[in-house]
């Protein structure tokens, strides 16, 4: 046992395309310290930013991390589609084991800290003033939220530098995670990032929860935004589904380290239980990513069609039923593990009556339109593509709640099809619009229309064309995370298969060109703030969040900063088996927690 | 009212803990094995130990008398800890340690998860006693009150299940 355990030197050596991310990791960080200095900024960064205990410093940095790791996914996105377009009958550039990391980071990397942080972004901005109040119930627990969040980012992308990631799919399903079939540190990399950020995520759903209870002042319950209650039952899932994802990897880090057998292949480990669980927290995490991003398009559709949103009432309780519902529904995502008519039927049936809350909130959206005066500015465009996208999408998840047609269709392209329209379509598109409607809220800068309007066709064409494909090909039986179509196969005959490949790949690249417009959107914006400069209700909308100024608060507190390096030795510590490394950092939260100041209120 | 609050937020922490502990219940429901490795009596004498200072802790809640309560019901605490500790030291020697099958691992989670709970309940009370500020107590007795909750369940389905 060495002082650095499993590490050694020769974990910083990789193949040549690995070593070209590491390079470019290392080069990005490099530029960005000295640019920080270079501009004398340091001192700046930390006082007002990095130790800022308001939300809406917190909330702005949760959506900077959103767009420094949906740009890192999205990489791995276009190597996924590339690759996949040259290995027809052929091996292409990438080798499967790298291709295997890839779709497994992109996945991890999309949910965990592209979406979730853009959600929590959102929230610590619009919650606290929609409840007419400046601050959330814990503030400092916010900043520690957003830390262990970040650091858990931070580990991931330390495995491009130092190690690998695992090479499992995102969910990293035994016993191919198990040490006997990937014994690298790719696994724990996985699992200490998603456990610390997981914590995090965690404490925002107390932290806003409470918020919301206790901080609305005269704000009756159902005078509340629909924004406020989407988040609400977000959050209340957060708080019921995040506790089992950390037994979930917990139990598997048990396995790796300390030879458990809960999930291996002998001595009575069970795999299928490992899959119950971390779908009895994955199903679950599917809505509260897209519960506030429906909360969002209530806010925009009420304020573009200039009408009062239809349906209140039913809104609120669809959202209460879906939250109840979405933890009735986690087998279909296993209906093939043979758990016999009887209980597949029941979460089929669960399933389908998923979609009926749902479509309430779709037909509400639509009588809220209908007659409206529609105004179609570019939160509204989003909203009008999710409408249409997203009802696809739910129509193809229906199609695949029957088990018998989900038995063709699992582990298909088909069902890669299906959840990207979900994602891009409901959560991505919904929290674009938010980010353009709430924009001018916080800067009094309105975002460049004509790029923004730009922006989202070529986004609306790159998605139709980079997975409307994949429908077909999931039927013609090509099934996911295949790093090449093998020559043997049928398909490879087809020459028709071949160019769906193509348009899927052309697809990424519009999605790429939908990004670059957004980048130029953003800087045109800033860039010319006297022309964009509209003050702070430019849409007139009606919500409590539009009536208030938001000002600054000044509160700080180093802590978060603190804790969060501190779990991230700790993570390391872990992941690299150095355990006097993991004990000191133990040791030091746990010192931490300790010394917290008292709070005022308590004599 | 700040207070408030603070208790909210720590209600909803417990709720947050109780599906926690639901899920290694529901491990080890899946996992559990039939081997008859442990001894009654000793565990009745942990169940004692962490059932008196659940009233302990009570005590120093709603009496004056907060420092004698605390320190009582923290020797308890760490006496039940310790009997723990002994429990696991033993079955490991016989070999009957974690590794040993699914259901031990089951076991150990589930038990050692709790036993980490009330370390940390014990961290928790000395802290308190040597800042001499009392102002969580309150959330501690609510979460000593939890862990005993918890501990009748383990108790129950662990152990007297396990025999039977
Ligand atoms: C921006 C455009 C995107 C493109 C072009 C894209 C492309 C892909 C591709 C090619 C795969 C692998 C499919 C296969 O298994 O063969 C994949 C998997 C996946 N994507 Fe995306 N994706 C995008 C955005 C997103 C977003 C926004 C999310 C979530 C917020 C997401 C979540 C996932 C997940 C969870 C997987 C499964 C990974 C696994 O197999 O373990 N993707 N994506
Ligand atoms: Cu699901």
């Amino acid at each position: 046992m060495s002082l650095f355990g499993l590490l050694t030197p020769q974990a910083f050596i990789h193949g040549p395309i690995e070593t070209g991310a590491q390079i470019i990791v290392i080069v990005a960080v490099l530029v960005t310290v000295l640019a920080i200095t270079y501009l004398g900024r340091w001192r700046w960064l930390w006082q007002q930013w990095l130790t800022s205990l308001d939300p809406k410093r917190i909330g702005i940095m949760y959506i900077l991390l959103s767009f420094v790791m949906f740009g890192r996914g999205f990489v791995d996105a276009l190597m996924m589609k590339s690759q996949q377009a040259l290995a027809v009958g052929a091996p292409g550039y990438i080798s499967p084991d790298h291709f295997a990391q890839l779709f497994t980071a992109h996945g991890v990397i999309m949910i965990f800290f592209a979406a979730m942080a853009f959600m929590f972004g959102i929230i610590n901005l619009v919650l606290p003033l929609q409840l007419g109040s400046k601050d959330v119930a814990f503030p400092l627990l916010n900043s520690i939220s957003f830390w262990l969040t970040a650091t858990g980012a931070l580990l991931l992308n330390l495995s491009l530098v130092v190690g690998q990631f695992a090479a499992t799919g995102w969910l990293a399903y035994p016993p191919l995670s198990e040490l006997a079939y990937s014994p690298g540190v790719g696994v724990d990399y996985y699992i200490w990032a998603l456990q610390i950020a997981g914590i995090g995520t965690l404490l925002s759903g107390i932290n806003f929860l409470t918020t919301i209870a206790t901080m609305r002042g005269h704000l009756r319950l159902m005078q509340m935004p629909m924004f406020t209650w989407t988040t609400l039952g977000s959050m209340l899932l957060v708080i019921f589904a995040f506790p089992i994802l950390t037994v979930t990897l917990a139990l598997l880090a048990l396995d790796r380290t300390l030879g458990f057998h809960f999930f291996t292949t002998d001595l009575g480990g069970n795999a299928m239980m490992y899959v119950n669980l971390i779908w009895a927290w994955g199903h679950p995490e599917v809505y509260i990513l897209v519960l506030p991003a429906f909360g969002i398009f209530s806010e925009v559709v009420a304020t573009f069609s200039q009408k009062k949103l239809f349906g209140y009432t039913s809104m609120v309780v669809a959202t209460m039923l879906i939250v109840v519902l979405s933890f009735m529904v986690w087998v279909h995502h296993f209906f093939t593990m043979g758990a016999g008519a009887d209980v597949n039927a029941f979460f089929g049936i669960m399933t389908m009556a998923i979609a009926i809350p749902t479509g309430v909130k779709v037909f509400n959206w639509l009588f809220t339109m209908f007659r409206g005066r529609i105004i179609f500015a570019t939160p509204m465009l989003w909203f009008i593509g999710f409408l249409t996208t997203f009802t696809i999408g739910g129509m193809t998840g229906v199609l695949m709640s029957i088990p018998a047609a989900d038995f063709q269709l699992h582990n298909s392209l088909f069902l890669v099809a299906h959840f990207h329209n979900m994602i891009i379509g409901g959560v991505v598109f919904g929290f674009f619009a938010g980010f353009t409607y709430w924009f001018p809220k916080f800067t009094g800068i309105m975002l460049n229309e004509r790029w923004g309007k730009a922006a989202f066709w070529a986004w609306i064409v790159g998605f139709l064309m980079a997975f409307m494909p994949l429908y077909a090909l999931g039927l013609m039986g090509v099934t996911r995370r295949l790093d090449h179509i093998d020559v043997a196969s049928g398909l490879y005959t087809q020459p028709w298969a071949h160019w769906l490949f193509d348009i899927a790949a052309a697809g990424a690249a519009v999605i790429a060109l939908a990004v670059l417009f957004q980048i130029i959107q953003i800087i045109v914006s800033i860039w010319n703030k006297h022309k964009h400069h509209v003050g702070e209700n430019p849409w007139r909308s009606q919500g409590p969040e539009w009536q208030e100024p938001a000002e600054p608060l000044h509160e700080r507190s180093a802590r978060g900063v603190a804790i969060g390096a501190v779990a991230a030795l700790f993570g390391f510590g872990l992941i690299w088996h150095i355990w006097w490394l993991a004990a000191l950092a133990l040791i030091g939260i746990l010192l931490s927690l300790i010394t917290l100041p008292k709070p005022e209120y308590a004599d | 009212m700040p207070t408030d609050k603070t208790t909210l937020g720590f209600w909803l922490y417990i709720m947050s803990d109780c599906v926690l502990f639901a899920s290694l219940f529901a491990t080890f429901a899946v996992l559990r094995g039939s081997e008859d490795i442990f001894s009654l009596p000793f565990v009745f004498v942990q169940t004692l130990a962490l059932l008196i200072s659940s009233f302990t802790v009570g005590l120093a809640f709603v009496t004056k008398k907060q420092n004698t309560f605390l320190i009582l019901t923290l020797l308890l605490g760490l006496g039940f800890l310790g009997l723990e500790v002994y429990e696991f030291k033993n079955l490991m020697l016989e070999g009957f340690g974690p590794s040993h099958s699914a259901y031990l691992s089951s076991f150990f989670a589930l038990v050692g998860t709790h036993g980490l709970h009330v370390a940390a309940g014990c961290l928790w009370m000395l802290v308190m006693l040597v800042t001499q500020r009392f102002y969580q107590l309150q959330r501690l007795v609510l979460f000593w009150h939890f862990l005993d909750i918890i501990w009748i369940f383990i108790f129950t389905f662990v152990y007297l299940f396990g025999i039977i």
